[in-house]
């Protein structure tokens, strides 16, 4: 097997007895291994690992990683939904020796400063949500739903409604919805959406009932539109005796603008690697914290930082779930998210999301005279095209454009999501963009639009210009290949 | 062609009834939609099956999908070559694609399903 990116693979090139880092002289009596560990834990084989110097290893490295695309490359316009820029000083902050260099087990009063920071962004969240209070245990957006969802079953049977099993989820939520709410032990109920994008109010009274346990609602919504009928929303699932859940993998396009709990929700999560610019994207790990009413408060993953005489202490709210990680979550995660709000400021966030969103419409405005726009309304920081007039006309569909996006050194959208557009396109630029990175963008669209009129087949084809071409993403899928064997 | 004695969902399913038994696969529309299928999740033998339920997933390089129950039943066969072929589902939709059959409940109707007249007008209107 041979890697196909031009870059051999480390087995490939390893020579035998070729070493990157040698032990000193042994200077303490040797011990045969077999004494110090049972026989029947160690291999009976060398372990068959490549043979290749220091330089040989970074070489291979660093070749690989140019092979890469990221933000820190060029443009990349999955957006906040997968990554968006880390500010550097984000880093910087994480890697203060204060916080890298405690311990989980440290009695509180050693570890006031990292008590305090916990304590203070909770209370931002809090702000920024108009809710309560916050956990920032769970490890990603995902465990954030799954912790909101049992906080709600919680409050439910302590008020003697347990019975409420129905989740309900609009029919353009993200997949982690249903699945929470089917981890969590609830049933799924979809409610369709409307001629504007949004959830169909009189389908949602017609759901609702004895059974509603809360509704899950992203807003923005995945098409990147805001729901303008939230409050109406937020009456009708409330009457029934159900609670609001806000997935934050779009609030993006809020920040100091909507706070989610004025508009009637009850639990609130954050993506901290979306909205404050944590690393994600395969580099992780993820933090997903929630912020709830002052009713749910009480159900609260257990320990909280609570302020008592001026000492940040660690409590167990009265009828908290238990705990959903170990500790206290992902520590520096919380850390790059903390230093990324207090860089930016009340005023400063707000300006990301204007920006977010002024991007958006402004490449929305752009495009959408040469692609197909489902809703054709202000858009807030991310906006769905189809790839439909390119499908009917010419016979190249979205994932041939994505495809020839490459080629312009481009990464490209996500695509196929959300299901009830087709052919989709969901461009989100986010607010670090500059003018002229967003006009380059609109006018690779544009060449690729031309493209498909008059050179279908060059873009059923593409790639053309990058490391590897065309994938067989069936075969990828089925016949994975994991890992180097020995032929 | 068996194609013209079948029926369809809205959701892109057929169903050819044969007696009590109702053999269910999904469409040369849907198989094109969702592009090259790696995944089937079957349902099991004996499975009781809801009308409208989800009853069978479909995963292809684009989405991961649900295949709903055009019909009410108990499931009496699957279509076990797919968990090492699913490729069958684009290669042949309507026949070897076949995903399973359900023993029709009592009292069903199949009022609510198209012909391939009317599907063909549906899909185009898609």
């Amino acid at each position: 097997m041979t890697s196909k990116t031009g870059v051999p693979l480390l087995f490939e090139i390893s020579s035998p007895g070729r070493r990157g880092y040698r032990l000193p002289e042994l200077d303490v009596p040797e011990v045969p291994v077999d004494e110090l560990i049972p026989t029947e834990y160690l291999r009976q084989q060398e372990a068959e690992l490549p043979e290749v110097s220091e330089l040989e290893v970074v070489r291979h490295f660093t070749q690989l990683s140019r092979l890469n695309h990221g933000v820190d490359v060029d443009f990349y316009p999955l957006g906040s939904c997968t990554m968006k820029y880390n500010p550097r000083v984000n880093e910087d902050m994480a890697s203060l020796p204060g916080f890298t260099a405690i311990h989980p087990y440290q009695p509180e009063e050693t570890v006031q400063g990292a008590l305090e920071l916990m304590y203070n962004l909770g209370t931002y969240l809090a702000e920024l949500s108009g809710l309560h209070s916050a956990t920032l245990q769970p490890a990603a957006g995902a465990h954030g739903e799954l912790t909101g969802l049992w906080i709600i079953k919680a409050y439910h049977e302590a008020n003697g409604e347990g019975h409420r099993n129905e989740i309900i989820v609009p029919d353009s939520a993200h997949g982690t919805n249903p699945a929470s709410a089917m981890m969590a032990n609830y049933k799924v109920v979809e409610v369709p959406s409307d001629e504007r994008g949004g959830v169909d109010v009189a389908a949602l009274r017609k759901l609702v009932g004895p059974k509603t346990a809360g509704l899950m609602l992203t807003n923005p919504n995945t098409l990147g539109l805001f729901d303008e009928n939230i409050c109406a929303i937020a009456e009708i699932v409330h009457e029934a005796g159900g609670l609001l859940y806000y997935d934050g993998a779009n609030a993006n396009a809020l920040m100091g603008i909507v706070k989610p709990g004025h508009t009637g929700f009850d639990v609130v999560h954050y993506n901290l690697h979306k909205t404050f610019s944590t690393p994600h994207g395969g580099g992780g790990p993820g933090s997903g914290p929630i912020v709830v009413s002052e009713q749910l408060a009480p159900f609260l993953p257990w320990p909280v930082v609570a302020k008592e005489d001026g000492r940040y202490v660690l409590k167990r709210p009265e009828k908290s779930i238990g705990r959903v990680k170990s500790f206290y979550g992902h520590f520096s995660v919380l850390v790059r998210a903390y230093a990324y709000i207090r860089s930016h400021g009340a005023e400063g966030l707000r300006q990301v999301s204007e920006a977010a969103v002024v991007n958006a419409n402004y490449l929305m405005h752009h495009l959408k005279s040469l692609y197909h726009l489902p809703y054709d309304r202000h858009c807030k920081h991310e906006f769905v095209l189809s790839g439909k007039l390119q499908k009917e006309q010419h016979g190249v569909r979205t994932l041939d454009i994505a495809k020839r996006l490459l080629d312009y050194g481009v990464h490209a959208p996500t695509i196929y999501f959300p299901l009830n557009v087709d052919e989709a396109l969901m461009i989100e630029p986010t607010e670090t963009e500059t003018k002229e990175t967003l006009d380059a963008f609109i006018a690779a669209m544009r060449r690729i639009a031309e493209e498909a009129e008059n050179d279908p087949e060059s873009l059923k084809s593409a790639p053309h210009y990058t490391p590897v071409r065309r994938l067989d993403e069936a075969r990828a899928a089925r016949q994975p290949i994991l890992r180097w064997k020995k032929e | 062609m068996s194609e013209k004695r079948m029926l369809f969902t809205k959701d892109h399913e057929w169903v050819l009834v044969e007696g009590t038994i109702a053999r269910i696969g999904i469409t040369e529309y849907a198989q094109n939609e969702l592009g090259d299928v790696v995944f089937v999740d079957l349902p099991t033998v004996g499975d009781t099956v809801e009308e409208g339920e989800g009853f069978a997933v479909v995963e292809s390089v684009k989405a991961v999908s649900d295949v709903y129950a055009p019909v009410g039943g108990t499931v009496v066969k699957v279509n076990e070559e797919l968990e090492s072929s699913p490729e069958l589902i684009n290669e042949s939709p309507f026949d070897q694609g076949w995903i399973a059959e359900i023993e029709i409940a009592e009292g069903t109707q199949l009022d609510d399903l198209m012909n391939a007249e009317e599907y063909k007008a549906f899909i185009k209107e898609a």
